[in-house]
């Protein structure tokens, strides 16, 4: 039996993304991944109520802290990256558009993208810039 | 006693846009009317009034509307439960288009519905009689096969209003998982290669609009659930072992 048409437009949509079950995947583990770290922010704030910069400064010179945060870094913008393709493919979608979804994706796209990159060069750049 | 009964309107022919018309209907005292029946008396005012019915007691499926903002069928939905301060409000089922009035176009909900085959498949040699299934393994079936096919569900599913063209939607996954958890089926291999995309199974956000109206009281999130597990273990397996 020949596929439907409703078939083909998903391969060809799908052809330029990535599969759902590995977004579903990196979406849940880099939430689980920004939990533990925002919860262990938070706690060590209970527990350093005089917080000083010199405390603030001691703790991102430590190595684990380091690689911890950049860990959370690279989940965020994981993270962020999936639900702002979702997003753009809910609203920005050739079915409420038309055939100019395609520039509003693309613009929308490019800057998320371009947003996230300067996020994490900004980030790893605080975390080991000197 | 009266009741202000407002009803979406559009006729192709006739009509730039759509628009709601007011009506004052006298609803006959003693007994609680369903919604169809309202319809039935507004058509008697208006005769240009449309809209699709069949069976009139909940197993067609062609008489889904939305009613006061919820999605249901007219003909099992009491006026006592849908009527607010007096006042109904009648619209077609959303997200669809429109043909006129209450009509709307279904193509895409069964194009998703064709999409999945909803039909057995099986490789294995013909049988002479029927193909058997233990009681347990039939059992697996209940609260999927009794799906009418209204379209309340997916039409209720904001993940299936933004990508119609897409998301399978909710009544084509609860059909889905019919098949795919059906003891004589064979295809569970290519059923599930053709859902792994971020469109047709991972649309679903599980807002479970379509739980709370299917007038069959099915659950097509819980069935989305297990074909997305169904999907996982496919992943991390990659070559699961016949059954
Ligand atoms: S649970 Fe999924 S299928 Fe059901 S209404 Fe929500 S998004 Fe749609
Ligand atoms: S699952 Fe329920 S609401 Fe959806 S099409 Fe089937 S019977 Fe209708």
């Amino acid at each position: 039996m020949p596929d439907s048409s409703a078939a083909k437009m998903v391969t060809q949509v799908t052809a330029m993304s990535r599969n759902g079950i590995s977004d579903w995947l990196i979406q849940r583990l880099s939430a689980l991944l920004l939990a533990f770290y925002t919860v262990s922010l938070v706690i060590w704030f209970l527990m350093t109520p005089s917080l000083s910069y010199d405390q603030w400064q001691a703790l991102f010179d430590t190595s684990w802290v380091q690689v911890c945060a950049l860990v959370g870094l690279l989940a965020a913008c994981a993270h962020a990256w999936i639900g702002v393709w979702t997003c753009g493919s809910d609203y920005l979608s050739d079915h409420s558009l038309g055939a100019r979804a395609v520039i509003f994706r693309f613009v929308y796209q490019t800057t998320s993208i371009l947003i996230l990159i300067v996020y994490l060069l900004w980030g790893i750049n605080i975390l080991w810039g000197t | 006693m009266t009741m202000a009964v407002s009803v979406y309107r559009y006729n192709p022919d006739t009509d730039q846009k759509s628009r709601m018309q007011d009506y004052e209907i006298e609803i006959p005292g003693g007994r609680d009317l369903m919604v169809l029946d309202l319809l039935e008396l507004l058509k008697e005012q208006d005769p240009s009034l449309s809209y699709r019915r069949s069976c009139r007691e909940g197993v067609c499926g062609s008489d889904g509307v939305n009613m006061n903002g919820k999605n249901g069928l007219a003909c099992i939905t009491p006026l006592s439960e849908v009527v607010r301060a007096n006042k109904l409000s009648i619209k077609p089922l959303p997200g669809l288009p429109v043909i006129r009035d209450l009509v709307i176009d279904l193509t895409q909900f069964y194009q998703q519905y064709e999409r999945i085959k909803p039909y057995l498949i099986n490789d294995a040699p013909q049988v002479a009689q029927e193909r058997l299934q233990s009681p347990e393994d039939r059992k697996k079936l209940d609260g999927l096969y009794e799906c009418i096919l209204c379209a309340c569900c997916s039409t209720a599913c904001p993940s299936f209003w933004w990508n119609p063209d897409k998301f399978v939607g909710p009544a084509g996954l609860l059909q889905a998982y019919r098949f795919l958890v059906d003891s004589r089926d064979t295809a569970t291999e290519e059923r599930l290669a053709a859902l792994e995309d971020p469109f047709s199974v991972f649309r679903c956000r599980g807002i479970m609009n379509c739980v709370s109206v299917c007038p069959r009281g099915l659950n097509p999130t819980r069935a989305i659930g297990h074909i997305r597990n169904m999907l996982l273990e496919r992943a991390v397996q990659p070559s699961p072992p016949s059954s």
